[in-house]
């Protein structure tokens, strides 16, 4: 979209303008996640600027919220839960939902609608109705204030993104190959993990990753479900924000920018990969 | 179609089998495989989310307390006229059950459960407990009528009677601002006590708003990343996706970070001059703070789908509408526009449905004023532990994105939606 030479001077302003307009969108977008890495480093116990650090004084900076949130036991506790928590429930949403993406796939699928529809309904149904719920449901059972129950509640948050993102990989697979697999005398296991696991795998690792961030990131049935034992990470961030607002919280929120940043990075090499394995872009 | 060719004649697979058999037989066995396969996450999801969601709403019309804890009363009232004072018998099973349920101490839940409908019927039923244990023998109805002087109105024997029902449409009512009466019609609440619907309203008001800004804010970028060459748009979908990727609870913080008082915003404005020192804005624990926060939040829900739609447009269009004598504003809105139109509506449900269900960011940003109906059902499942309001409201929430997502389903099919 760029300016063409013959552009009048109408045309020029409008340019630069909707150009400036698009900037200050973007800036509206990344200002406040940028903002919180340098107030992180801040040495007094605010969330605002002080004028040394406007002054870029190294005295204004310190490392004492990184300090404070390695030797918090409270805070350690919660990354060693979420990542527990997190690993074993994308484990679980992963092989039930790839399974289940598999059966959807197949041309012969009964209620393949009202199957998908109900399979993806964790996605669809609002957090503190699903977490409700499971609150009623979890405790008559014994499960509440347990990691299981936890585990087992995020991974059915997490499965409709398996489900979704691998089913997207499937509609671009080609069953002649599965066919000439079975063809060459290949049983249907063999050909499941020679022929359709490796083409499918870079949508499995997105649904996985999703499933991942889904828990990791989740704090509404965490709210509901766990006890002291249990806390994660963003429901001791809640907490944080709530009773005692420290610049931990802001030590916390640089390292999580920099693990989303990671798993970025990581979505986007799968992507590429993705597509030259189907032969949808050249290079 | 194989009838067609072949009229009388049966045509036979390699084996002997008529082919149309063995060509069922193998359509079954891969059917059945298929469904093999999709069945462990079903009956995960079913037992870990599908029933405890329907466990939930029916809490919303379960009405166990009086008819449970007072069986004999429940009895007794079966065929209570509803015309005066009932007569010594239902006295006779009122304080049998307030005896039996002093002793158990669950008559607090039938006192609880009453309340609900008419306030001050929990101090009765416990008070009453409380003396029954003293009452050795009848006439009943003078002693209780003693014990209270609610006893005496009838409203109180018809608030009992129609709670001995397992089920109630009471939370219903009461999450939607109606009642029942004293002559039980369904009537709206006072004035001062009409809080859900206007709650409702509310969320649906904001999620509204959120929704158009999403719309105005996205509708730009999203041109801007689809017409790019694509090295340069790849690198500014960063900014929507970091944002994307980036936990709630930290994008939370960082409005907090950016809006307080003392905040980043703030301390701009006063270097600016554009405020006083003494007089800064108040951007948080507000109204404003829940939409700001929560636009930024779901903006990049609206950039994605409106991104995909204008990718596929192809430019020649807008250059012939120029070339045919066009001004690029009627160009714009009359050719370009009506083309991302399903992007915009597809964007506008997926931010809509997010918003109304939000509990997290209202919570932390909104204060008093920018709270949506989640918050009210969380207040309901914690502190007050109404759960029954709780469920009812939840059922109604859970309504509305239903209905939504059907459309949606309709206008984008739940198959092409993208994610990341």
């Amino acid at each position: 979209m760029a300016l063409p030479p013959y552009a009048g001077p109408l045309e020029t302003t409008w340019y630069f303008t909707f150009r400036f307009l698009c900037a200050c969108i973007f800036l509206f977008l990344i200002t406040p996640i940028l903002v919180i890495i340098p107030l992180s480093f801040n040495i007094e116990p605010y969330f605002t600027f002080t004028s040394g650090m406007l002054k870029f004084d190294p005295d204004a900076y310190s490392l004492r919220w990184y300090e404070d949130f390695i030797n918090n036991t409270q805070w350690t506790h919660s990354v060693k839960n979420s990542f527990t928590i997190a690993i074993a429930s994308t484990i679980l949403a992963t092989v039930l939902g790839t399974l289940a993406a598999l059966g959807l796939s197949k041309p012969h699928m009964p209620y393949r609608s009202l199957m998908m529809g109900l399979l993806i309904s964790p996605m669809i149904v609002p957090l503190i109705i699903s977490a409700a719920g499971m609150y009623f449901f979890y405790s008559n059972i014994g499960l509440s204030q347990t990691y299981l129950g936890i585990i087992l509640a995020h991974t059915a948050l997490g499965t409709p993104f398996v489900v979704i993102t691998v089913t997207a990989t499937l509609v671009g697979f080609d069953h002649s190959l599965s066919r000439a697999s079975a063809n060459l005398g290949a049983n249907p296991t063999t050909t499941f993990f020679k022929v359709i696991m490796p083409l499918i795998l870079p949508g499995v690792i997105s649904g996985a990753l999703f499933a991942f961030i889904t828990s990791f990131d989740e704090v509404v049935v965490v709210l509901f479900l766990a006890g002291f034992d249990q806390r994660t990470i963003p429901r001791q961030m809640w907490s944080g924000i709530r009773e005692q607002i420290s610049p931990t919280i802001l030590a916390v929120a640089t390292i999580l920018v920099m693990i989303s940043i990671a798993l970025l990075a990581t979505l986007e090499l799968l992507r590429r990969r993705g597509e030259k394995m189907r032969g949808m872009s050249p290079g | 179609m194989a009838n067609g060719n072949t009229q009388g004649e049966v045509v036979l697979a390699a084996d002997g089998t008529p082919l149309k058999e063995s060509l069922n037989k193998a359509m079954r066995k891969n059917r059945i495989r298929a469904l093999m396969l999709v069945a462990p996450l079903f009956i995960f999801i079913l037992f870990s989310f599908l029933i405890p969601i329907l466990d939930m709403t029916f809490r919303s019309v379960d009405n166990w307390q009086v008819g449970t804890l007072m069986p004999n009363t429940s009895m007794a009232l079966k065929d209570w006229d509803g015309k005066a004072i009932p007569e010594e018998p239902v006295f006779e099973a009122l304080i049998a059950d307030l005896k039996a349920g002093a002793i158990t101490r669950e008559i607090g839940k039938v006192g609880t459960r009453l309340n609900y409908e008419k306030s001050g019927m929990r101090s009765m039923i416990t008070s009453s407990a409380r003396k029954s244990k003293k009452v050795k023998e009848g006439p009943y109805k003078p002693i209780v009528l003693k014990m209270h002087k609610k006893w005496k109105d009838l409203e109180t024997w018809t608030v009992i009677k129609r709670n001995t029902s397992a089920y109630t449409i009471g939370y219903y009512l009461n999450a939607v601002d109606l009642k029942i009466n004293k002559s039980g019609e369904i009537v709206s609440q006072p004035e001062n006590r009409q809080i859900y619907g206007k709650l409702f309203l509310r969320t649906f008001a904001i999620s509204m708003a959120i929704t158009i800004i999403c719309i105005i804010l996205a509708y730009p970028i999203s041109y801007l990343l689809a017409t790019m060459p694509l090295r340069y748009s790849n690198l500014l979908m960063i900014f929507v996706l970091l944002p994307f990727w980036t936990s709630l609870l930290v994008r939370t913080t960082a409005w907090i970070a950016m809006l307080q008082s003392q905040g980043v915003l703030n301390d701009l404005f006063v270097f600016f001059g554009f405020i006083d020192d003494a007089n800064r804005l108040q951007l948080i624990y507000n109204l404003t703070g829940t939409i700001i926060a929560m636009t930024h939040i779901l903006l990049p829900f609206m950039v994605l789908p409106l991104y995909s739609v204008m990718k596929t447009i192809p430019p020649t269009y807008m250059r012939a509408a120029l070339s045919l004598g066009a001004n690029p504003f009627v160009a714009f809105v009359r050719v370009y526009m009506p083309q991302t139109l399903s992007g915009i509506g597809a964007g506008s449900i997926l931010v809509f449905i997010l918003s109304i269900g939000y509990y997290i960011t209202p919570a932390l940003v909104g204060g008093t004023g920018g709270t949506l109906i989640s918050n009210q059902i969380a207040y309901h499942m914690q502190s007050s532990l109404n759960w029954g309001l709780a469920g009812a409201l939840g059922a109604l929430l859970l309504g509305s994105v239903l209905a939504l997502y059907t459309l949606y389903n309709k206008i984008v099919g739940i198959d092409n939606m993208k994610l990341g």
